[in-house]
């Protein structure tokens, strides 16, 4: 027992460590005064933020990357809690193929994944673009939205349902009235997570790309120029604090949700 | 009164391979407090289901107010039903959640406040109308139940189980409230229970079910007093059998050979034929102890035991036979509970008109 004590604090410690400071190390050289990422650092400057702002290609590149994003998380929100409804609510035949079918993207390797899609957009005579990369993220985004928005409808009320009908309410006006106040929750968190599902995805997004490039794909063909890229490491900072703050604020609407 | 308010014609209800609900008639009047008792799994609360038009009936025709309603879904019934969970949207405030019905309907604001207030007034509810379910007590949760369904002046009012939740104490005040509220409103209640104490203290009416059959619809004390089956005297209130054969049935008194124990007389004697064998039922207060006339109908015993409830005492008292009898005799004070110990032989006695003939 007291080994036991002794050492699951030092392993957690050290899985600690290791998640964390590869991210500190980021934020370090990103205020680094000097292009090559070696220690010792050199002294503090804020000029990689300065050149980063400046720089209208990267800027476009991250609003790429935020509008498919929202673009993306919006819609696999919606057609995941669609299909999050049907799976847990309805008896049909086929329903364990169905849930296979939407959530199998998961498993399938990207790079799989990215050609099929890539054959597919030629074959189809699809011009690539933003287009297609949404697209794409909203087939790997589908599965996460489908399971975070069931498992919050499994522990639903059922008697809800028919109290709804019970009082004359159609189907519709339950789902607007009832269902989907209560799953909101859930939904943001989906919303949140496909998100950044499709924010940092650059496998998929290299193979569907037009030619607007996305953050990730951008990032990507910048980190051959050794002087550009600490501009990158303080994009790459300013997005960790990002999706940091997100998910605190993501976590703080939830538990004011539940408390109301 | 014009017509039923709920008619189950030869209903049936069947999941797959179970016979949920068997081919069954029951007619609701109107303004009526109707229970249906039995044990989990009798149908009761399939039957219930079907009158809310969340089942619909594999076999039979359901009628409310004299329209057949039998494939109409709930949304479109002017039924309401307090589920056994309350079922309070935990979003929406007290207000909000007996708002609903009428919301649903479009109607105007100023007449949802005026009927939401005199709902929850109807409940005592008053001064509670911003709160979450969640910031309820189990009874007030019930409360809102209630007005949630009595605000859209159901032509029936359906009950599943509504006081399963709650304590004790607060049970009973409820069965008195419930009682309160069905004579005000005067909407007809099904109310679905397996207490029978609480189907006996508010019910006009009282349909007993087993195996999907409704076995006995009768008024309280009549189910009581006279139980047309085993079943029925069983599952209401404590009951003594014996196994008769009946030998004489002239007039208006049966005579019965019981074997071991001796003739027992039983008043009146129904219809059954001469020579048959029937169950005789006694109820545990119907019978006295060491009388000092006994009745027509008397047998000697052993105690087994005296068990003391408070303003009663129980006696188990075995028969020559062997048949173990439960007699209830009022607790008259210490003198009169030594009066009687294990161990003592006793002579039992009781009226004719306290046997009752109860097919198995």
């Amino acid at each position: 027992m007291i080994s036991r004590f002794r050492i699951l604090p030092a392993y957690y410690a050290f899985l600690v460590v290791l998640l964390y400071l590869p991210l500190l190390v980021l934020l370090l050289f990103s205020f680094n005064d000097g292009t090559a990422l070696s220690f010792p650092l050199r002294g503090f400057t804020t000029d990689w933020y300065e050149g980063m702002l400046a720089n209208g290609q990267l800027l476009a590149a991250a609003r790429n990357s935020a509008v498919v994003g929202v673009g993306v998380s919006t819609v696999a929100t919606v057609l995941g809690t669609l299909a999050a409804i049907a799976l847990v609510r309805y008896k049909f035949p086929g329903k364990t193929l169905f849930l296979m079918v939407a959530v199998t993207p998961l498993l399938v390797p990207f790079l799989i994944l990215g050609v099929a899609l890539l054959i597919l957009f030629s074959a189809l005579d699809v011009d690539r673009s933003l287009l297609t990369v949404g697209a794409a993220h909203v087939v790997v985004a589908i599965p996460y939205t489908v399971l975070i928005v069931a498992s919050r409808l499994v522990g639903f009320n059922r008697n809800l349902e028919e109290a709804a009908y019970d009082l004359g309410a159609s189907f519709s006006y339950f789902l607007r009235r009832v269902l989907v106040p209560l799953i909101a929750p859930a939904m943001l968190a989906a919303w949140l997570v496909a998100f950044t599902v499709s924010f940092d995805e650059f496998v998929l997004a290299s193979f569907t790309i037009g030619r607007e490039p996305t953050l990730p794909v951008f990032i990507f063909g910048q980190v051959r120029f050794a002087n550009r890229f600490p501009q990158v490491v303080a994009l790459a900072s300013v997005v960790m604090v990002l999706s940091l703050g997100m998910v605190l604020l993501a976590q703080r609407l939830q538990r004011a949700w539940t408390r109301r | 009164m014009n017509g039923p308010s709920v008619e189950l014609v030869g209903v049936s209800k069947r999941y797959g391979e179970v016979l949920a609900v068997d081919d069954i008639y029951l007619a609701v009047g109107e303004g009526e407090f109707f229970s249906i008792l039995g044990p989990s799994g009798c149908g009761k609360t399939s039957t219930l289901r079907m009158i809310a038009g969340f089942e619909f009936p594999t076999a039979g025709v359901l009628r409310i107010n004299g329209m057949e309603m039998t494939d109409v879904p709930a949304n479109r019934r002017n039924v309401n039903m307090v589920f056994q969970n309350y079922a309070l949207f935990p979003h929406l405030s007290v207000n909000e959640n007996v708002a609903f019905g009428l919301r649903v309907k479009g109607m105007e604001n100023s007449v949802i406040d005026e009927r939401v207030a005199e709902a929850l007034a109807m409940v005592q509810l008053e001064g509670m109308h911003h709160r979450k379910p969640a910031q309820l007590s189990g009874g007030q949760q019930q409360r809102v139940a209630l007005a949630r369904a009595l605000v859209n002046r159901p032509a029936v009012l359906l009950l599943d189980e509504p006081l399963g939740a709650l304590d004790q104490k607060l049970r009973k005040e409820m069965q008195f409230e419930l009682k309160r509220l069905q004579r005000e409103v005067g909407i007809t209640f099904v109310y679905v229970t397996h207490d029978q104490e609480e189907a006996l203290t508010m019910s006009d009416r009282i349909a007993v079910m087993n195996d999907g059959r409704v076995l006995q619809v009768d008024d309280s004390a009549s189910l009581y007093d006279r139980p047309s089956t085993r079943f029925v005297a069983n599952f209401i209130g404590t009951s003594n059998f014996l196994t008769g054969r009946a030998v004489r049935l002239e007039g208006s008194v049966g005579e019965f050979e019981v074997a071991g124990v001796g003739t027992v007389k039983a008043q009146p004697a129904g219809p059954i034929s001469e020579g048959s064998t029937t169950s005789l039922m006694i109820r545990p207060e119907r019978l006295r102890l060491n009388a000092s006339e006994p009745g027509d109908n008397s047998v000697d015993g052993l105690v087994d035991e005296s068990i003391f409830v408070g303003n009663d005492i129980l006696y188990l008292v075995r028969l020559k036979d062997g048949t173990v009898f439960t007699i209830r005799d009022q607790n008259k004070g210490p003198e009169a509970r030594t009066a009687v110990r294990a161990g003592d032989p006793v002579r039992l006695s009781w009226a004719p008109a306290a046997t009752t003939i109860v097919s198995d």
